[in-house]
């Protein structure tokens, strides 16, 4: 089985859906030749030409609009918004036409896409480079949301998502780029939207995360295993629809849980993910449902590993928790 | 020779690196495009008129039907038995001419006062009046305030409250549909308003890089809510926008259905050959409100109004047809009586609807399945529906 990183699966499985179904198509700036800023979109263009690998004009909102008129006509548009931070331009379109459509036509239109985007931060882009907006779009009915955390599920997972009969937000951990590396089957497989993954089993507290954040939480629950502290870590994958029902077992399990993302703390996911919690497994708690997470500061570039929520925090907290 | 309404490019002598600004330049150089005058007469190449008197007549009648269902709406919701209404009145030759210059199988990306368009394209009346309803026959399942329709089997789009959101989906639509190979063009309106709103800049230049076959029709009719079209864009004209965008634009006679069909026919022809698209700026006038939540009066004097009311598209057309003897006083009032007629039966038969769609529709459609929180939050909602009846009362405070 190859070895991968996250920017070659995904450029696996775009290559491989383009072949399979003619209506997939990606547009973005510079995702042509150049093959996109983070080179996912690498020989694409050279394979399907510029009619399916489209450089549009630099313009989000644009880009997302476009998409959303190639959808209505039948097409699969994977749009390509170059950094997350960039996307907001494109947000009128994503939450009010994307997210939208289907519903207020009472059905008569969808518009499926996958807008793909990387995101967070951790290699020095500063506020602009560097965002890990996932809620604004979790808290958007009509919309799904896929964080991987590694070259297997990014893969599985963009496949999914093409095919999926509703727009997909599909945020890549640009920071785990080329650092998360793993075996990738060839050919196509599907990992489903909707399924968190336990990667780790354990009965002293619940860590969850997503995308960049798994792999400081992987690494916190090691050095707490060392400490005699056995973690049970789930790795999300998808935010919506969201896997209730492995996050409560877990959590019923250990009466602890630690949610860690990189986004501010005020109004962040983990803070629905502690609502849930705390109206599914009150009576199974031992100790308060804990956030680490980023501060409500924009993402600053000099202090931004201070501003991430790293394994020694995740580490801090798990101590905390479990001694509450 | 140049004929009256080639006027997209700029005369060379014009051209330069510096040009003195100079007012009214650009109204100069985008006349308007006009074959029929106030009184009737046909005032442009008769070569140029591209409707036989059957279709005039045809549209003459939608344009009826469309005024006397914008009338009969702003006294539906006067009297408090719908919510909201859009009308058209004043603006109808622009609305039908255009659409009508359309293929069946091209795509019409409405703004949100075209529903004229969306019964030519044969959305039933009765749909759109239950959609003004929200009402168990509305095709949009009571999701949106009125006239936000959309009509998929006449491929007429759905409507958005945001402005000019709409008009990169025609562009993704007419891209698309080159990709696939198909003939399809795309027609989109917007009102002067909404060449304020990036959407408008975005599309328009994705369009003209790409050459899409789109055709862009602003519906200037003078008038974004309160603001007037002065303190809405510095241009002279619209038209003369498309300039910047390296496309062709054209200024129309937005009350003239033969010059609008004529003007949007050329840019749909334009489209097709891959000469990219066409921005028509279709001068109009908002002779009512923006909507049924708007009072004119507060902003704007009435004498402004007047002059438009003796340019209506309406009697216009019907001058033109009787000139040509292609209508007779006995039939224009047949077909006015028919309107009345219809829209009265239509109405009672819209009225017959169960006034709120099903509860469960309330969870349909945000996915293609709905998530499992959504069955929660619909079981939830039935039990506290089956618990307190005022849930589902619009006093909630009533007992």
């Amino acid at each position: 089985m190859p070895t991968m990183n996250i920017i070659q699966a995904v450029n696996d499985a775009l290559r491989l859906e383009m072949r399979r179904d003619p209506d997939v198509v990606v547009l973005g700036e510079d995702v042509g030749k150049f093959g996109g800023v983070f080179r996912a979109t690498q020989g694409l263009q050279d394979e399907f030409g510029a009619d399916r690998v489209m450089d549009t004009p630099l313009a989000e909102g644009g880009i997302v609009g476009t998409a959303v008129g190639m959808a209505l006509y039948g097409l699969r548009p994977v749009p390509e918004i170059q950094f997350a931070d960039f996307i907001f331009p494109a947000f009128d379109q994503i939450v009010n036409e994307v997210a939208k459509y289907r519903y207020r036509s009472g059905g008569q239109y969808a518009c499926p896409m996958v807008i793909r985007t990387p995101y967070g931060g951790g290699i020095k882009g500063g506020h602009y480079h560097s965002q890990s907006p996932e809620t604004h779009f979790v808290h958007t009915a009509g919309l799904k949301v896929v964080v991987p955390s590694n070259p297997y599920d990014a893969k599985g997972l963009l496949i999914s998502a093409i095919r999926d009969p509703d727009p997909v937000l599909f945020f890549e951990p640009k920071r785990m780029y080329r650092a998360a590396k793993g075996e990738v089957p060839q050919g196509e497989y599907v990992v489903p939207i909707g399924q968190a993954r336990v990667t780790r089993e354990g009965r002293a507290v619940t860590l969850v995360a997503w995308g960049s954040m798994w792999h400081e939480v992987d690494q916190a629950a090691r050095e707490a295993e060392a400490e005699g502290i056995d973690c049970e870590v789930i790795d999300l994958r998808s935010l919506q629809p969201l896997d209730t029902g492995t996050l409560v077992a877990s959590v019923k399990k250990t009466g602890r849980a630690i949610v860690v993302h990189e986004a501010p703390r005020t109004c962040g996911f983990g803070a629905e993910l502690a609502a849930i919690l705390q109206e599914r497994c009150f009576l199974h708690l031992e100790a308060p449902i804990t956030r680490v997470t980023g501060f409500d500061t924009p993402f600053p570039y000099t202090l931004e590993m201070e501003y991430l929520p790293r394994a020694p925090r995740v580490l801090k907290a798990i101590r905390e928790v479990v001694s509450y | 020779m140049r004929r009256e309404h080639e006027v997209g490019a700029v005369p060379r002598r014009q051209r330069g690196n510096h040009r003195e600004w100079e007012p009214g330049r650009f109204v100069k150089e985008f006349p308007l495009y006009r074959l029929v005058a106030e009184d009737g007469e046909l005032v442009g190449a008769p070569d140029e008129v591209t409707l036989p008197d059957a279709e005039v007549l045809r549209l003459y009648r939608l344009m009826v039907l469309n005024r006397s269902l914008d009338e009969r709406m702003i006294t539906l919701q006067r009297q408090g038995r719908i919510g909201f209404y859009i009308g058209s009145i004043g603006e109808e030759a622009t609305i039908l001419g255009s659409a009508a210059a359309m293929a069946e199988s091209d795509w019409i990306f409405p703004c949100y006062r075209e529903h004229g368009a969306a019964l030519m394209r044969g959305m039933p009346l009765v749909t759109f009046l239950c959609d003004l309803f929200g009402n168990a026959g509305d095709a949009m399942k009571g999701r949106q305030m009125p006239c936000h329709e959309a009509w998929r089997p006449g491929r007429f789009t759905s409507i958005s409250s945001p402005i000019s959101t709409q008009i990169s989906h025609a562009v993704g639509a007419a891209w698309a549909a080159r990709l696939k190979g198909d003939a399809m063009v795309a027609l989109t309106y917007f009102g002067e308003g909404g060449t304020s709103a990036h959407d408008f800049h975005t599309g328009l230049n994705f369009a003209a890089v790409r050459k899409i076959p789109v055709v862009f029709v602003c519906r200037n009719n003078g008038w974004a809510i309160s603001v007037p079209r002065e303190r809405q864009t510095g241009s002279e004209t619209i038209a003369q926008k498309a300039i910047a965008y390296g496309m062709r634009g054209e200024r129309v006679d937005g009350n003239d259905l033969l010059a609008v069909h004529a003007a949007t026919r050329r840019a749909r022809e334009r489209a097709e050959a891959g000469e990219g698209p066409t921005l028509l700026e279709c001068v109009t006038y908002r002779v009512e409100g923006h909507s049924t939540s708007d009072d004119p009066r507060a902003y704007r004097p009435a004498e402004l109004v007047e002059p438009w009311k003796k340019r209506d598209p309406i009697l216009r057309m019907r001058r033109y047809l009787v000139r040509r003897g292609a209508l007779a006083e006995a039939e224009d009032e047949r077909i006015r009586a028919q309107v009345r007629e219809e829209l009265q039966r239509v109405l009672k038969e819209a009225e017959a609807f169960a006034p709120k769609p099903p509860l469960e529709s309330l969870f349909e459609d945000v996915y293609a399945e709905p998530l499992p929180q959504l069955r929660e939050q619909l079981a939830e909602l039935e039990a506290a529906v089956a618990a307190d009846p005022r849930v589902a009362n619009p006093r909630h405070s009533d007992a």
